[in-house]
């Protein structure tokens, strides 16, 4: 291995480097914080670290940013919201909602979306980035658990994960309740019942929160500190351990040629990481910033305040509560009462089964080690494919969240493809049975159907698409090999985990063209091209000569 | 490839050599003394000042220009080219309907156009490079952890914990109870009993013998106010009855020739063909609202259980338990108008069940 040598046309200082005295401002500026606080050698390790490049590692990135675009906008909001359960009449400029009694809580979020200039699109922005930072943490976490990312050395980084998922949850359902119109009111109410279903501190439980019978007056206020305050404390505290373990213990990385378990490759932090990523953060704002002024979200005028008495079909939370929506729609009807005491069914599918799917998701990496007797520090992925009994599962994990989510919606499904409802309902229940091991049988075939077709191409080489016709008047087809043949004509490379060229072309050219230009191609001056050329030419030598001394 | 680049001996440049060192040269030393390895490294654009070169340039520039637009574009109309006051169609200008759309196109623009801007200058501009870290995630040499659980072993030793036992024993009472402490603090200052004080009952309404039954507005309700087949949400004609959770109640007259077979012990419950259940899901507290007159059945649309109020509102479909308490109705003359009121609470606890529920 040689590293680089630096380009040659590059200046050289013309008078030594004096870091005595320094010159330019920067210069100087640096002086004065290195002989204050002495970092730069921590300083130039930090700016060094290395990011691999890999499309599936951004997910983690939306969620940080869309926390941080949570915190922008949220703070926006702070100054205009009023969490108080008092009632008023309402009298601002939405005509509709005119002299209707709310508590000031709605009529604060009215406020914002009709009377705050701008209000509403900042309303819109802090919802849609919400359902944002929830998808994206999912996906993450099926990115990290499918290509076992969650292996010895980073269990805790999982674990940490899994409890920044699950204090989103609390946060999101505390913000989407705080506006206390008819939609989420159903849904306090329905929290409400679920603590109220706890055995034996179950009342208790429920009129600790709510200081009362529900609704009380003093929940929104509650929740509001929760949400504003000490859930985003902790969210932020975890996110920091989050990033403090990935920058110690250094990203994974795809198998591939060059790609060691003692190294990280990619790109530098400073200066191309850090553009990149700088201007990502600014694309997702972008798209949250686009989505909240144009897609409406949660118009919370045309649900109304809050009313125990009145709801309106069709409520769903949003989506990440879903599928704890639907595992109650599923549940059958089975209460146990004992000695003049009752365990209300809301119990099982509300309280258990989300303890449970969370415990398991904890326990899995450790589950994994035990059972598969691996022990050995992880800085490489492992392709889905590879590892089919894990991609299995985690396809059967996903079958079994989707259909809770989708019966989380079955009122709405059954709507819009005019199905009974009933129907649905038990369409649910058996697919939550059934779905889970035929995705496990599905996507294990399909591993190993992967697995066989790597091996192929690697034997047989890659299929061109050319028909040859043999002297006895055989047709086959011409295969490319990726490598040194034996007599047979069958390849010599081994898998070694990272992905097999399948497509004619991809062998040879491991760069992508340097033809640019969008519509056409960008023509250079005869001279600069053979200028060009002969650059090519003497950079493709010095490569060979690096191979011959390596 | 053989070994990690971290193997290799290290350049030990003195401060004068450094000095002599390019700038490039030095960053890429600098890099290699944290075990940074620069392994390829290239101008994208070798030549100054081609073709190609220019047009990255300037499509970059381009979308700085077009974040500027859109940026300055976002606060003129923030500032007031677009009226952003609500108003009903038909009574006063409508272009506050642009309002929020135009902000957050404009932003999603000027903060798109600066990202893709900055994305593209990192991918077409800075030099290409590929880069190796040595991840130093080894375990430290067993004579550094030796030391080190030596230092963490030593200095417990030397705090005599293990043999004082009672330092010990009494540490671990005042740091238990003192941890309590918080626990207390908190939940002793937010705890309720419940079912004490007035309407905090989780078995009781604020139904009554003799209590009115009032609709939304407060007016009382009476035998000539439904239609056969129809319903009405009514509460208690007392303070506080319509704001109150467990309230909502549903009057129910029913269709000539539908008949209700009442629960034991509540047969004086029907009066005439009027019928009152609480409105409140046993399932999980929603108002089950949505009622079927032909069938005479009742979902709630949280989670679809369903109630047959011919079969006395028991519960014929999903996840509900226990049929809709029944509110006992009767009839008082007021100025000759009959009105209804209730002839006592529900017999049982109302909503979705509990532990101490029986």
């Amino acid at each position: 291995m040689t590293t680089v040598t630096p380009n040659s046309d590059q200046p050289t200082v013309a008078s030594p480097r004096r870091f005595d005295k320094p010159r330019t401002p920067q210069g100087k500026a640096g002086k004065w914080a290195e002989e204050r606080f002495g970092m730069s050698g921590s300083i130039r390790n930090q700016l060094n670290k290395v990011f691999p490049d890999h499309w599936s590692f951004m997910m983690g990135e939306i969620a940080l940013y869309s926390f941080i675009i949570l915190i922008l906008t949220g703070t926006f909001l702070t100054f205009f919201f009023d969490a108080s359960m008092a009632e008023v009449r309402y009298n601002g400029s939405y005509i509709p909602l005119d002299g209707v009694h709310m508590s000031r809580a709605y009529a604060s979020t009215l406020h914002i979306s009709f009377d705050v200039r701008g209000g509403l699109v900042m309303r819109q922005i802090h919802h849609w980035a919400a359902l944002l930072f929830m998808a994206s943490m999912t996906v993450h976490m099926f990115r990290v658990f499918f290509t076992g990312a969650f292996r010895k050395p980073r269990e805790l980084n999982w674990l940490i994960g899994l409890g920044l998922i699950t204090l989103g949850l609390v946060e999101g359902f505390a913000g989407y309740s705080l506006p206390d119109d008819l939609l989420s009111g159903t849904g306090l109410r329905i929290a409400e019942a679920i603590m109220q279903s706890i055995p034996v501190i179950g009342s208790w439980v429920a009129f600790l929160v709510f200081g009362g019978k529900f609704p009380g007056t003093e929940i929104i206020g509650r929740l509001y500190i929760v949400h504003v305050l000490l859930v985003p404390g902790i969210l932020a505290g975890l996110i920091g351990a989050h990033m403090a373990l990935l920058i110690k213990q250094k990203h994974t990385d795809f198998p591939g040629p060059g790609r060691t378990e003692q190294t990280v490759s990619g790109e530098r932090m400073y200066p191309t990481y850090g553009l990149k990523a700088g201007g990502f953060f600014f694309i997702v704002f972008g798209m949250c910033a686009a989505l909240g002024g144009l897609a409406q979200i949660n118009p919370v005028w045309l649900f109304g305040p809050y009313n125990p008495a009145q709801v309106s079909s069709g409520s769903q939370p949003d989506w990440y509560i879903g599928f704890l929506d639907g595992s109650t729609r599923l549940f059958p009807s089975w209460e146990i009462r004992l000695w003049h005491h009752t365990i209300p069914p809301l119990f099982w599918p509300t309280v258990v089964l989300p303890g449970i799917l969370f415990t398991l998701a904890g326990a899995y990496p450790f589950l994994e080690a035990k059972l598969t007797k691996d022990r050995e520090r992880h800085n490489l992925l492992q392709r889905p494919r590879d590892v089919p009994v894990r991609t299995g599962l985690g396809a059967m994990a996903i079958a079994f969240y989707t259909v809770l989510l989708l019966s989380g919606g079955n009122d709405l499904i059954a709507k819009a493809f005019d199905i009974s409802l009933n129907a649905m309902t038990w369409a649910g229940r058996i697919a939550l049975l059934v779905a889970p091991p035929i995705a496990y049988a599905v996507a294990y075939k399909i591993c190993l159907g992967l697995q066989r077709h790597d091996r192929e191409v690697l034997e047989h080489g890659i299929e061109t698409g050319i028909i040859k016709l043999l002297p006895n008047g055989e047709f086959i087809e011409v295969h490319q090999p990726l490598g040194p043949v034996d007599d047979h004509g069958h390849g010599q490379l081994q898998y070694a985990g990272s992905a097999v060229p399948k497509k004619m072309n991809r062998l040879g050219a491991p760069h992508h063209s340097k033809i640019r230009g969008f519509l056409w191609p960008v023509r250079e001056k005869a001279e600069i091209e053979a200028e060009l050329r002969a650059l090519e030419a003497q950079q493709a030598e010095r490569e060979q000569q690096k191979e011959l001394t390596d | 490839m053989s070994g990690t680049p971290a193997d290799k001996p290290k350049k030990e440049l003195s401060a004068d050599e450094v000095a002599k060192l390019s700038t490039e040269e030095a960053m890429i030393v600098g890099a290699e003394v944290d075990d940074v390895f620069i392994v390829h490294r290239r101008e994208r654009f070798p030549i100054a000042g081609t073709r190609a070169e220019k047009r990255a340039e300037r499509t970059v520039a381009a979308m700085f220009l077009i974040a500027f637009l859109a940026a300055v574009g976002f606060i003129v109309v923030f500032c007031g080219a677009v009226p952003f006051e609500w108003h009903l169609p038909g009574q006063g200008s409508q272009g506050f309907r642009y309002f929020t759309p135009l902000l957050g196109a404009l932003l999603g623009i000027a903060l798109g156009a600066i990202g893709i801007g900055t994305v593209l200058w990192a991918k077409w501009l800075l030099p290409e490079e590929e880069v190796v870290q040595d991840r130093h995630d080894r375990p430290k040499d067993p004579a550094q952890q030796m030391l080190t659980a030596a230092t963490l072993v030593q200095g417990f030793h030397d705090t005599g914990i293990a043999r004082r036992s009672m330092l010990k024993a009494t540490l671990g009472l005042a740091g238990v109870s003192l941890g309590v402490v918080p626990l207390v603090a908190l939940v002793g200052a937010m705890i309720k009993k419940p079912n004490r004080g007035p309407n905090q009952s989780l078995f009781h309404t604020m139904w009554g013998s003799g209590v009115a039954v009032v609709d939304g507005e407060g007016r009382r309700i009476g035998p000539a106010d439904l239609l056969p087949g129809g319903l009405m949400t009514v509460f208690p004609g007392v303070p506080g009855g319509i704001a109150a959770g467990d309230s909502p109640t549903l009057l129910i007259r029913l269709r000539p020739g539908q008949s209700v077979k009442a629960r034991q012990n509540q047969g004086g419950f029907q009066w005439g063909d009027y019928v009152a259940y609480s409105k409140i899901c046993t399932h999980a507290g929603c108002p089950a609202s949505l009622y079927e007159q032909q069938t005479g059945r009742l979902l709630c649309p949280c989670h679809q259980s369903q109630f047959d109020v011919l079969q006395d509102a028991k519960p014929v479909f999903g996840p509900a338990t226990r049929s809709l308490p029944k509110l006992p109705l009767g009839v008082e003359v007021v100025d000759g108008t009959q009105y209804f009121v209730a002839k006592g609470d529900f017999p049982e606890a109302v909503g979705p069940a509990f532990w101490e529920r029986p």
